[in-house]
């Protein structure tokens, strides 16, 4: 066995009399973890190098979900691109036709009308509550608490229910397009929503109670996969995964776009275990940080919802029907959103022709996910679905 | 700081290294040498003033009628706005290094971001451009006996791939067409 798991565990000593000699095996031992594994979040596979139970390299192999998303954005105009970036990162599709609208307008300066800002928001910070439900249950999952998940899929329901109401689709939504939304909210929306926020806001107190607090779930996910801020930061890494790094960071009030400088929300990110009523035996950067800040920004995004929605103007929702045949002009644009996994960029380049010259998508769980390798040394091998969990890729999204 | 300003400190520490500056429209970026990237990257990154600490994004480009590749370095920084755990972003830039489409090597900055390793290792899948001293320079999307790179303009779609057969019995029209 290795020197460094016997001072990470130095009771797994031969003469403590917990480990017979014949058991140890002194090989490395390479075992694959995925492409089809529960604890992998989809087709993500991972070559582990272990030592006994220490895991001396985590390599990450991808691609078993790549289409070449970017390829197709070369052949279509980019209206028809939107239901491609819905399946990229399928969990939160608003936010990706977000992003791609956004990068569009900016380079054909596209104005859009002040009722479609303010129900691009709404269902931009619904779908993140969405995502980041779906994060929570499965993550409980990976952990060994089933009943959350159960209690998180109820919530999430309510909003696709909601977002079923404004665009008739429950998971790929294309609703966020170029100029604006395809059309307006239903009448009752507004109401609706509100009973939603209204009835879910106190449901994040009893996640915590749930899970968030449970002393099991912060001896599997405290103080385990330390990410520093410096390499957060060198690594590229955004979103949830920075800010449980202690890096008060989000592009909402750093570069904001849309009309988030309107609203008031805080920015939760990572303070050390024992203050402030964090939990002892946590520390910043571990997994259960980046894995709270999720549960931080449901509240957040409740609060913006409901400014956005008292906020909320008449009037048009788009530019009547993109122009079929309107040509890009020459020249490109990039442009990063807040996605629920970190920053989503773009860059589209147009030719003067009507299909852009190139579409590519940068994808937040692609870069959080490149950290595996740096962090997974030297962990212990029940560790990894913690660690890797806590990072909440989605492939469709890594993969394109 | 605005990319005017981040150009003219390029140009007044690298000079004739700097090929072009591009500072119309919503992408401002200046075109540079690959040879000199790697120091011009650690500039970039450690001039207490512009600290572009933070790499978003590599794309790779084809320039078919220009016979170059081009790869984009989107960059930004991200740095504490005080003593508390507040960050900001004061400015972003993009770098462009073109070279030949034959021959296409350009220096790694994996070294100086890490973050470059992964996007190298895309741009090189997807795009076939060599990044001279990446760690471990191999395809990253496509498998790894793929033939071919997907993005290049001039890519041919394979008819098999380990008997499985390959069918442009969809393929619609060219729409540039």
């Amino acid at each position: 066995m290795s020197d460094t798991l016997l001072q990470a565990q130095p009771d797994l000593l031969m003469d403590t009399g917990r480990v017979e000699p014949s058991d140890v095996r002194t090989e490395e031992m390479l075992i694959n973890m995925g492409p089809q594994h529960p604890s992998t979040h989809g087709v993500l596979r991972v070559v582990l190098r272990t030592d006994g139970e220490m895991v001396l390299e985590a390599v990450p192999h991808i691609g078993y979900l790549h289409r070449c998303a970017e390829k197709i954005g070369e052949n279509v105009q980019p209206f028809q691109f939107i239901p491609y970036a819905d399946r990229m990162d399928y969990v939160a599709a608003m936010n990706n036709n977000q992003g791609f609208s956004l990068v569009i307008e900016k380079l054909c300066g596209i104005e859009v009308p002040e009722r479609a800002r303010h129900i691009r928001v709404i269902v931009a910070e619904l779908n993140r509550i969405a995502s980041h439900l779906v994060t929570f249950g499965a993550y409980g999952l990976d952990m060994g608490a089933f009943t959350p998940f159960l209690y998180a899929f109820r919530e999430r329901e309510y909003i696709l229910d909601l977002f079923e109401s404004a665009c008739g689709a429950r998971l790929t939504y294309s609703y966020i397009t170029i100029g604006g939304v395809t059309h307006d909210i239903p009448d009752n929306f507004v109401e609706r929503c509100r009973e939603f926020l209204d009835y879910f806001e106190p449901k994040i107190d009893d996640y915590n109670d749930l899970l968030s607090y449970n002393q099991i779930f912060i001896k599997r996910t405290g103080d385990v996969g330390v990410i520093s801020a410096e390499d957060a930061i060198a690594w590229g890494l955004t979103g949830p995964c920075l800010r449980g790094s202690g890096v008060q960071y989000d592009l909402r009030k750093a570069l904001p776009y849309e009309i988030y400088d309107r609203f008031e929300f805080d920015i939760p990110y990572a303070k050390p275990g024992g203050t402030d009523g964090v939990p002892h035996g946590v520390v910043v950067g571990d997994s259960w940080w980046r894995y709270f800040v999720r549960i931080e920004e449901m509240r957040q995004s409740v609060r913006i919802v409901r400014q956005a929605l008292e906020q909320m103007p008449e009037g048009e929702t788009g530019i009547k029907r993109p122009k079929r045949t309107g040509k890009l002009p020459v020249g490109e644009a990039y442009l990063e959103v807040e996605n629920p996994r970190g920053q989503l960029g773009f860059l589209v380049v147009g030719d003067g022709s009507a299909i852009p010259a190139r579409v590519k998508a940068r994808g937040p769980s692609f870069c959080n996910l490149s950290i595996v390798n740096h962090v997974c040394r030297n962990c212990l091998l029940a560790d990894i679905p913690a660690i890797v969990g806590s990072i909440d890729m989605v492939m469709g999204e890594v993969d394109r | 700081m605005v990319a005017e300003e981040i150009c003219q400190r390029l140009q007044q520490r690298f000079g004739a290294d700097i090929a072009a500056v591009n500072l119309e429209g919503a992408h401002p970026h200046a075109v540079v040498a690959a040879e000199a990237w790697p120091e011009m990257a650690r500039f970039l990154r450690d001039e207490p003033d512009l600290r572009l600490n933070f790499l978003r994004c590599i794309t790779g480009l084809d320039l078919l009628e220009d016979n170059k590749l081009a790869a984009v370095y989107d960059l930004m920084d991200v740095t504490p706005s005080g003593s508390g755990p507040k960050y900001e972003t004061r400015h972003e830039f993009a770098v462009r290094i073109e070279v030949a489409r034959d021959d296409p090597h350009i220096p790694s900055v994996a070294a100086v971001w890490p973050a470059a390793e992964w996007h190298e290792r895309e741009a090189y899948d997807l795009l076939g451009i060599v990044f001279d001293g990446h760690p471990d320079l191999r395809r990253i999307l496509c498998p790894e006996d793929w033939v071919g790179h997907a993005l290049r303009k001039d890519y041919e779609f394979p008819m098999e791939y380990h008997g499985i057969p390959g069918s442009t019995e969809f393929d619609l029209p060219n729409p540039r067409h």
